[in-house]
C-alpha cells in the first residue's frame, strides 16, 4: 500500500485515495471547433509511460481534493505531488530537480 | 520413555507430559515440543505422502522451511487446519493431527502407483498427456486430476474463530529475533526509536536455541536471549511479537505480519482471538531473517529419515531428540560436521561421514579427527533404500579423473545432509531489492535495496556468532539513525564452536548423466533433476520458464530449500554460472497465511456496510421482502399472506393505477448545487437548458460523459436562483458527485459553486396514484396542491405533520404523484401519518419491483438497464431533453461524431410477444428470422421485461438496431424452448398521451 503525499493534508495511506488517470489533459475550451480526430484523441488517447508519469489522484476519503503526482511507474515511487493547475515540476526519476 | 529421547537437555519441560494423536495413534510428548520433535521422539519418521508421486515422506527440517511434513491439525469439524508444517506446530495436550495425501492409509497408499508410472508424469505432463481427445479434458481428466492432486482438505464448517487486524507505525521494524535481530533491536531501542521486533517462533533466539556451546556476555546464549528479551520488553518504545510471521513486504515499507495467538493452546478460551494481522508502516526495516540449510541432491534423498544436518542438531539440542541411532552424515559443507559431533556426543553412532568435497575446513577436519569420525572425502551418494524409512545408503567415490565408483553400502536409520546455507532473502526480494552474488559462499545476498531496508546477520552471509551480533548492532544503529535517532552501538563478547557454512548448490556426482532413481530438487512439488534436465532438453532457457514448466519453487514453501539447488542443476546443465542463469522472483506469502486473518472483521454482518432508509423497520414489520441495491436494503415487494412475488407485484401495481401507492424513494442520490455560478455549472454539465427553469420548478435532467454516452439521470429542481436540488440514480450518487467535483475542481475552478451530498439528509416518500392528492392534502400545510397551483414538475416548500416539507409533484409511475422530501429523522413519522391517512382509500405500500413494472409500462428508462455505457440520449429517445442552443455541455461534441449519428444504432423500442402470457428473458437476443444458421445475426436485445397487470399481458423494452423504423415488424427471440415471435412497438405502453400524469 503506497503512501501518497496529499499537497493539502500531507502523507496518507493509499486507502484514502482514488486514481484519476493521466494529468495535464485539459478539456478544450471550445469543443465545437475541435476536429473530430483531435476530439477522439482528447477522449481516448493516453500515454502508457515506463518511468515518470504525471497523473491525477483524489484524496477522496480525506479532503476530497484532486491533485497531481509524478510517479515512477517502474518503482511506484512518488517523486512529487502538486496542486491542480500547477505545472509538473521538472524532475528526473531520481528526484533531482 | 523411549530410546530416541535423550536423558536430559533441550528446552522441553520434561515434567509436563502431553498426550497427542497422529493418524489415530496415541503418543506422548513434552511441553516445548513441536509435533515434529514429539513424533521423532516416538520414532515416527513417516509423516505424509508427496504431492505428485505419493512417495513416503518424513521430516526434512526443523522450522518454517519444511517442505514435506505437512499435516492437518483438527480441533473440531470447523477447526481443521490443513497443510501445517509439523515442524512449526506447537504440541499441546490432546492435539489431534492427521497425515495428508494418502488413501487408504499412510503406510499403504494406492496412489503410490504414480511413482511407478512416473514416466507418464514428466515435467509439463499437464500440457502433453491430457490433450486428446479434447472433450475428455472437462469430462474426465480434469475432475480426476483435481481429485488426485492438491494437498490437504479444507474444514467442513464455517470458521468460528475471531480474527483481528491492526495498523501500526514504527521507526524500526526488525524481522527475526536471532542473534543479529536481537542485537539490532537492542541498538535501535537504546536510541529511543519506536521498535517492533517480530519472530515466527514462540521463543526468541533463532539458531541460538540449538547452540549449547555458544556463550554471550559470559552466559549461555539462551540465557542471554532471555535476559535481553526481558530488557526489551521493559522498554515502552519496544513491541515484541512472537509467533508472528512477516509474510509480505509491500510498497513504501508496509510489512504484513500474521500473529498467531491461540493455535498453540490446548483449550483457547471462548471468544479469544485466533490471529491478528498487523500492517506495519516502518520508517526503516531491518531484515534479520537468517539462513536456511540446503539439502543435497542425490537419488532417494527424499526417503523418510533423510534430514537436514541443522534439523538433526536442532532436534537434539533444542528438543532432546536423537533422530537416529546409526547415522550417515553427508557433508557438502562444514556445517554437517557440527551435527555429526553433537549426535556422536549424544550417543548416536556416526556410521559414515561422507564429504562430497575434496577437503573440509581446518576446524572441521581437526574436530572430526579428534572425535574419530569416519570421514571419507570426494564422496557421493548413489542411492538409498528402505520402504517407509531409510535403512541403508549406497556411497560412491569420485576419482581424481571425475569418474564415479561405488564404494560401499552402509546400513543406517537416519541420514543428515548439509549443502551449505542459503540466506533467507525472500522479504528483501519481495520488496524488489536486487540481489547480488557472493561468489565466495555461492549465495545470493541482499544488494541494492528498493525500499528503506537493511539486512543483518546470516541473511546477508554473516553467520559466525560474534560477527552476526556485531553486524546486527551496527545495522540496528544505522537504521535508527536513518529514522532520526542517534545512539551508541552496543558491543557483545561472544564465543561458540563454529564451522563454515558455505557449500555449492547443485546435484551430487552420479555415474551416468541421469541417475536411475529420482533425485529430488523440490520436495513439495516433486521436481527431480530429470525434470529440470528435460526442460532444458526441450529448449527452455529462461529460469522463469523452467520454473513454470517444471513447477520447481512454486509450492507453498516458495523454494526455501529448493531454489538454489534448482539453479545449480540448471547452471551445470547449461555449463553456465548461477548468476548467469539468474534468479526467479520470490512471491509472498513467506509461509501460508489463513484466509481468516485477511478477512479479519469483514465477515457476516460486518462484511459490508448496510444502508437502510428511515422506513426500513416499518417495512420489515409489514412483511417486506428486501433486495440489495448497492449497499442499500430496499423493499422489493410487500407480500400479503399466501401471495407470491407475482401476485403481490400485480396487486401493488393495480393499487397505484387505480387508487394510491406509497413508496420509499429515499435511496435516490441527492446533491445540492449552490452558488452564484450554479446555473452556469449545471448548464455546462447536464444536457438540459437550466437557464429557463424557474424557481419552484423541476425538470428531468440527463448527464453524459464527455464521450457522449448517458451516465446518469434524475429530476433536478431549482429551489432558488443560486440553488439546485439534483437527484441521481440510487447507484450513481457517489460517482455523479465525483464527476461534478472533478469538473468543478479541475476544469472550471473559477466557478463559484459548492456541492453537497444530501442523500441521507432527506427521506423521500412517493405517494402515487389517482387518489394521491386526496391522501396528502389533509396533512400538508403552506402549499396549494390544486392542479393549477401545483402542476406536474412543480416544487414547493411547506409543512407536513409539523415537519419541514420539500414537495415535488413528480411521477415515475405515469400517475398523479407527489414526492414528499422531509428531514430524514421525520421520515418514519410522516410515512406512518400518510399511511394512516390513506387507509380509508386503501393506500398500498409498494416496492422496487412494482416501481420497475410501472415505469416500464410508461417507457421510462433506467440508466444501467436500458443503457449500458454505449447509449446516446437519442438512442433511448431522450433527445428532446437536450438544450440545443447551448454552445457546449459535457458530451455535446461527441454527439456530433459521425458514429454517434450513424443509421443502424440501437434504439429503444417496445416489444409485445405474440403470446401475451410469455414474459421474455431480460438479456435475450433479437433476430430478424429464426431460420438462420448459428451464429445468427443479432440485431438487438431485451433490456426490461415484465408481466403488466394494467395491460393484462407481458411487455418488454429492447434496444434494437434502427429500432424506431422497425415499429410494426415481427422479430424473433430464439430460446432453448423454441423461437418467440414479438411485435416491435413504441416504448410507451400505457397512457401515451400523459393524461393521467397531469390529472
Amino acid at each position: 500500500m503506497l503512501v501518497i503525499d496529499c499537497p493539502y493534508c500531507g502523507p496518507r495511506p493509499e486507502l484514502e485515495f482514488s486514481y484519476g488517470g493521466q494529468a495535464h489533459i485539459a478539456r478544450p475550451a471550445n469543443p465545437a471547433t475541435v476536429e473530430t480526430s483531435d476530439w477522439a484523441a482528447f477522449l481516448y488517447l493516453r500515454s502508457n509511460t515506463r518511468g515518470l508519469h504525471a497523473e491525477r489522484w483524489r484524496h477522496v476519503r480525506g479532503c476530497a481534493r484532486f491533485f497531481n503526482a509524478l510517479r515512477d511507474t517502474t518503482t511506484d515511487k512518488f517523486i512529487a505531488t502538486y496542486r491542480t493547475g500547477e505545472p509538473a515540476p521538472a524532475i528526473d526519476s531520481r528526484g533531482d530537480r | 520413555m523411549n530410546s530416541w529421547r535423550t536423558d536430559g537437555g533441550g528446552r522441553i519441560d520434561r515434567t509436563r507430559a502431553l498426550s497427542f494423536s497422529f493418524d489415530g495413534r496415541r503418543f506422548t510428548g513434552f511441553e516445548g515440543d513441536t509435533l515434529a520433535s514429539a513424533l521423532l521422539a516416538n520414532g515416527v519418521h513417516l509423516l505424509g505422502r508427496s504431492f505428485k508421486y505419493h512417495r513416503p515422506r518424513g521430516i526434512l527440517g526443523a522450522g518454517s522451511e519444511e517442505p514435506n511434513a505437512l499435516v492437518r491439525v483438527v480441533r473440531d469439524h470447523s477447526r481443521a487446519t490443513p497443510n501445517l508444517r509439523a515442524t512449526q506446530v506447537e504440541l499441546y495436550d490432546g492435539l489431534v493431527a492427521e497425515s495428508q495425501n494418502r488413501w487408504p492409509s499412510l503406510g499403504f497408499d494406492l496412489s503410490a502407483v504414480n511413482d511407478i508410472l512416473s514416466p507418464l508424469f514428466p515435467a509439463g505432463f499437464y500440457y502433453k498427456t491430457f490433450m486428446w481427445p479434447r472433450r475428455a479434458w472437462h469430462a474426465f481428466y480434469e475432475p480426476r486430476i483435481r481429485a488426485a492432486a492438491g494437498l490437504g482438505r479444507a474444514p467442513e464448517g464455517p470458521d468460528p474463530d475471531r480474527y483481528a487486524q491492526r495498523f501500526a507505525h514504527c521507526d524500526v521494524l526488525i524481522v527475526g529475533a536471532g542473534a543479529a535481530g536481537l542485537a539490532a533491536a537492542l541498538a535501535a531501542a537504546a536510541s529511543g526509536a519506536r521498535v517492533i521486533l517480530c519472530d515466527e517462533q514462540p521463543e526468541f533466539g533463532g539458531s541460538l536455541l540449538a547452540e549449547p556451546s555458544a556463550r554471550i556476555e559470559g552466559m549461555p546464549a539462551a540465557d542471554w536471549v532471555a535476559a535481553q528479551r526481558s530488557a526489551l520488553a521493559a522498554r515502552p518504545n519496544v513491541t515484541l511479537l512472537a509467533r508472528t510471521t512477516a509474510f509480505g513486504y509491500f510498497p513504501h515499507n508496509l510489512i504484513g505480519l500474521s500473529e498467531r495467538l491461540t493455535d498453540h493452546a490446548a483449550a483457547p478460551s471462548a471468544g479469544s482471538l485466533r490471529e491478528r494481522l498487523w500492517q506495519v508502516r516502518a520508517r526503516e526495516v531491518v531484515l534479520a531473517t537468517g539462513a536456511i540449510e540446503r539439502p543435497l541432491v542425490f537419488p532417494g534423498n527424499d526417503r523418510p529419515g533423510v534430514m537436514l544436518a541443522s534439523a538433526g542438531r536442532t532436534y537434539l539440542n533444542r528438543y532432546g531428540v536423537r533422530v537416529g541411532s546409526r547415522i550417515v552424515v553427508v557433508a557438502g559443507s562444514d556445517a554437517a560436521y557440527a551435527a555429526a559431533l553433537d549426535l556422536k556426543a549424544a550417543g548416536a553412532e556416526i556410521v559414515a561421514l561422507a564429504d562430497v568435497r575434496s577437503a573440509a575446513g581446518e576446524a572441521a577436519t581437526a574436530a572430526a579427527r579428534e572425535a574419530s569420525l569416519p570421514v571419507s572425502l570426494r564422496a557421493t551418494v548413489l542411492g538409498t533404500s528402505g520402504r517407509l524409512r531409510v535403512s541403508s545408503v549406497r556411497l560412491g567415490t569420485v576419482t581424481s579423473g571425475g569418474a564415479v565408483e561405488e564404494s560401499s553400502s552402509v546400513a543406517c536409520d537416519a541420514v543428515l545432509m548439509s549443502g551449505g546455507y542459503t540466506p533467507t532473502v525472500h522479504l528483501f526480494s519481495q520488496s524488489r531489492g536486487t540481489l547480488s552474488w557472493n561468489a565466495e559462499r555461492n549465495v545470493f545476498v541482499p544488494g541494492k535495496p528498493a525500499e528503506r531496508t537493511h539486512a543483518a546477520g546470516a541473511c546477508r552471509g554473516i553467520d559466525a556468532l560474534a560477527a552476526a551480533l556485531a553486524d546486527g548492532a551496527a545495522v540496528g544503529s544505522v537504521a535508527a539513525a536513518a529514522a532520526g535517532f542517534q545512539g551508541s552501538t552496543p558491543a557483545f563478547e561472544a564465543s561458540a564452536v563454529e564451522f563454515g557454512s558455505a557449500g555449492a548448490p547443485g546435484a551430487l556426482a552420479q555415474p551416468g548423466p541421469t541417475p536411475p532413481a529420482k533425485a529430488f530438487v523440490d520436495f513439495q512439488n516433486d521436481v527431480t533433476t530429470k525434470d529440470l534436465a528435460l526442460a532444458a532438453r526441450e529448449g527452455f532457457r529462461s529460469i522463469e520458464h523452467i520454473k513454470r514448466y517444471t513447477t520447481t519453487g512454486m509450492a507453498t514453501d516458495q523454494g526455501k530449500t529448493s531454489g538454489m539447488n534448482a539453479l545449480g542443476v540448471v547452471a551445470d546443465g547449461f555449463e553456465r554460472s548461477i548468476p548467469e542463469v539468474g534468479l526467479t522472483t520470490f512471491r509472498m506469502p513467506f509461509t501460508p497465511v489463513t484466509f481468516g486473518v485477511f478477512a479479519g472483521y469483514a465477515r457476516c454482518d460486518l462484511f459490508d456496510p448496510v444502508r437502510t432508509t428511515p422506513t426500513h423497520d416499518w417495512a420489515r414489520g409489514h412483511g417486506a421482502v428486501f433486495e440489495d441495491v448497492g449497499l442499500w436494503k430496499r423493499a422489493r415487494y410487500f407480500p400479503k399472506t399466501g401471495e407470491d412475488m407475482h401476485a403481490a407485484v400485480a396487486r401493488e401495481c393495480r393499487a397505484v393505477r387505480t387508487g394510491c401507492g406509497l413508496f420509499d424513494a429515499s435511496t435516490l442520490g441527492k446533491i445540492e448545487v449552490v452558488g452564484p455560478d450554479a446555473v452556469t455549472f449545471m448548464n455546462r454539465l447536464y444536457v438540459n437548458n437550466w437557464s429557463t427553469l424557474a424557481v419552484g420548478k423541476s425538470r428531468y435532467g440527463i448527464l453524459l460523459r464527455d464521450d457522449g454516452f448517458v451516465y446518469d439521470d434524475g429530476v433536478v429542481a431549482r429551489l432558488a436562483e443560486d440553488r439546485f436540488h439534483v437527484t441521481t440514480t440510487t447507484g450513481g450518487a457517489a460517482r455523479v458527485l465525483g464527476m461534478m467535483e472533478d469538473y468543478l475542481q479541475t476544469e472550471w475552478p473559477d466557478l463559484k459553486v459548492w456541492l453537497t451530498s444530501t442523500t441521507e439528509q432527506w427521506a423521500v416518500i412517493a405517494v402515487q396514484g389517482p387518489r394521491a392528492r386526496e391522501v396528502i392534502s389533509p396533512l400538508v400545510s403552506d402549499i396549494d396542491l390544486s392542479p393549477g397551483a401545483m402542476p406536474h414538475m412543480s416544487v414547493g416548500w411547506g409543512k407536513i405533520c409539523g415537519a419541514p416539507l420539500l414537495l415535488f409533484r413528480v411521477s415515475f409511475t405515469g400517475e398523479l404523484g407527489f414526492e414528499l422530501n422531509v428531514p430524514a429523522d421525520y421520515g418514519r413519522a410522516v410515512w406512518e401519518a400518510v399511511y394512516s391517512a390513506g387507509r380509508s382509500r386503501d393506500i398500498t405500500p409498494y416496492g422496487t419491483e412494482a416501481m420497475h413494472v410501472l415505469r416500464a409500462e410508461k417507457g421510462y428508462i433506467i440508466v444501467g438497464q436500458e443503457t449500458d455505457g454505449t447509449a446516446t440520449p437519442d438512442d433511448v429517445g431522450l433527445s428532446w431533453a437536450i438544450g440545443k442552443a447551448k454552445p457546449d455541455f459535457v458530451g455535446k461534441r461527441s454527439l456530433e461524431r459521425p458514429a454517434m449519428k450513424a443509421p443502424g444504432r440501437k434504439q429503444l423500442v417496445g416489444l409485445l410477444t405474440e403470446d401475451p402470457t410469455v414474459v421474455l428473458d431480460e438479456g435475450a437476443q433479437l433476430v430478424e428470422s429464426a431460420r438462420q444458421k448459428v451464429p445468427m445475426r443479432m440485431i438487438g436485445h431485451v433490456t426490461s421485461s415484465y408481466a403488466s397487470a394494467a395491460l393484462g399481458r407481458s411487455i418488454a423494452l429492447a434496444m434494437l438496431a434502427g429500432g424506431r423504423a422497425r415499429i410494426g415488424e415481427t422479430l424473433y427471440v430464439p430460446m432453448p424452448g423454441g423461437d418467440i415471435a414479438v411485435k416491435v412497438t413504441a416504448p410507451v405502453f400505457y397512457d401515451p398521451e400523459g393524461v393521467r400524469l397531469n390529472g
